[in-house]
């Protein structure tokens, strides 16, 4: 059976950081991930960034992704693409199906001494009548097409939410050539930041705001062809006799995300309920190690935040890992995490970023008091 | 229709590969080698990829990465294929995909 010091799982901005501190630690590491490129959503993400120098504001998502996969190179890391966990058994014996070159497929098994798991997140879908007709998709997902892929997913779109994701994917569609007819929204007020409604608002795309979508009407050919709209009360039900009738081809549904848990679930990691951060995560230490001794955690997984909490989790996960196979002694891993963690916190301010420092400390706590020291697998 | 994103204000807009044909459900299509199955066929104005189990109801693209496989299709015979998530290749067969595609 193939061998390895450390298995990432997910090579997004998390596992990419991970890998690169726990290679450059010297530990012999395996990334894998689904998809045709590395770099999870940061090739997507075309805007620049918010915050802090030391966090590469004004940098657009793509560079931080070429910059990370340098680094990755740089730190000996051996990434798989188009690979797909399917199992995680006890041993820390791992079932992947590997990507090969000529596009085949091929079952390996191997063990590894630690497992970083940085499977992301997840779009909500927003059920309404007809929400699963073809042409009713995320908001990311469109994302993906017009950026990566350059290829439109429609050419009249209209978005449901106005948080900083359907703001920024409504701005990204016109860049790319869409016509965005509309943009709905159930709150009584636009949902993300005033900076790239305005974007939204100079380009004369009416935002409807206490309105929600009702139904997709389906065409002949199958595909989404219009969607009716009405108004909401103040407990986000539809009134009868306020629809609206909207043409479109594409209907992009901008609702939030949740972490992806499924690999977490077949480790057997104890989780949580965590409304403010998308849903159910795995409990985790300030090392970013779950409850299963050896299983480590980071980015969106750990509860939904963006790209740089991503990155900072994942250095934390792969220098923790890299302590656990001595390769870090523990006083210079504590002083690595010490100055991570303080940079998470100037991440985790503002109206948004403070809730999720409450949280995040809440999550830390509830470890502490229910784990205390992580289980062995054997 | 022509759906490609061109002359992007940030992006550039180069393509993976050589243009080749590849044929769905029969038909010849041109794709550009190496992008994903699925922006070949939504830039060849398919949107339909498979039809559900038990009512046949269509279904498109809805994650784009790898996670509902509502994109699965038939390809050089195999079922399930993420289209969203495998690169296209010159001469392939791709089929949409009727239920699980068994028997096929």
């Amino acid at each position: 059976m193939l061998q390895r010091d450390v298995l990432v799982i997910g090579a997004g901005p998390a596992g990419l950081a991970a890998s690169i501190e726990a290679g450059k630690a010297g530990a012999d590491v395996l990334l894998v991930d689904l998809n045709m490129q590395p770099g999870g959503q940061l090739f997507k993400q075309i805007h620049k960034f918010f915050g802090s120098s030391a966090h590469r504001s004004g940098t657009r998502g793509y560079d931080i992704g070429k910059q990370l996969l340098k680094e990755a190179e740089e730190a000996g890391v051996e990434i798989w693409m188009q690979s797909t966990v399917i199992g995680i058994f006890p041993g820390n014996k791992i079932g992947i199906e590997k990507g090969l070159d000529n596009g085949d497929k091929e079952i390996i098994t191997l063990q590894a001494k630690k497992i970083i798991i940085a499977t992301g997140a997840s779009e909500n879908a927003i059920r309404f009548e007809g929400w699963t007709t073809p042409g009713v998709m995320g908001a990311g997902a469109a994302q993906t097409m017009i950026n990566v892929n350059h290829v439109k997913p429609g050419k009249k779109i209209v978005m449901l939410g106005t948080g900083n994701v359907g703001l920024i994917v409504s701005y990204q569609l016109m860049q790319a050539g869409c016509d965005v007819v509309a943009l709905v929204e159930a709150a009584p007020k636009i949902g993300g930041y005033a900076v790239h409604a305005a974007k939204i608002r100079r380009a004369g795309v009416p935002i409807y705001l206490c309105h929600t979508i009702i139904e997709a009407i389906k065409g002949e050919d199958g595909c989404v062809c219009g969607c009716v709209i009405a108004k909401v009360d103040d407990k986000f039900q539809p009134i009868p006799g306020t629809e609206e009738t909207i043409e479109c081809d594409t209907i992009t549904l901008a609702a939030g995300l949740k972490p992806t848990m499924d690999l977490v679930k077949l480790a057997d990691c104890k989780l949580t309920f965590n409304g403010p951060f998308g849903g159910y995560i795995p409990l985790h230490n300030e090392k970013m190690e779950t409850s299963r001794e050896g299983v480590f955690v980071a980015g969106d997984t750990t509860g939904v935040e963006e790209a740089n909490t991503a990155l900072e989790e994942g250095k934390i996960a792969g220098i923790s890992a890299a302590e656990e196979l001595g390769l870090i002694s523990s006083e210079n891993a504590d002083l690595m995490r010490a100055e991570i963690w303080k940079r998470l916190d100037a991440l985790r301010l503002g109206p948004f970023g403070e809730r999720r420092m409450m949280e995040k400390e809440h999550i830390l706590k509830e470890y502490r008091e229910i784990i205390g020291t992580p289980i062995s697998a054997e | 229709m022509c759906l490609r994103v061109e002359n992007h204000v940030i992006l550039d807009c180069g393509h993976t590969g050589p243009l080749v044909e590849v044929t769905v459900d029969g038909k010849t299509i041109q794709a550009y080698e190496g992008e994903p199955i699925l922006a070949s066929l939504l830039n060849a104005g398919i949107k339909i990829n498979r039809y559900t189990v038990k009512r046949k109801e269509p279904r498109g693209l809805f994650c784009g990465i790898g996670q509902c496989t509502d994109c699965a299709m038939v390809v050089d015979g195999k079922p399930n294929v993420r289209t969203c998530i495998t690169p296209i290749k010159a001469g392939m067969v791709i089929k949409t995909q009727n239920g699980l595609s068994k028997g096929e």
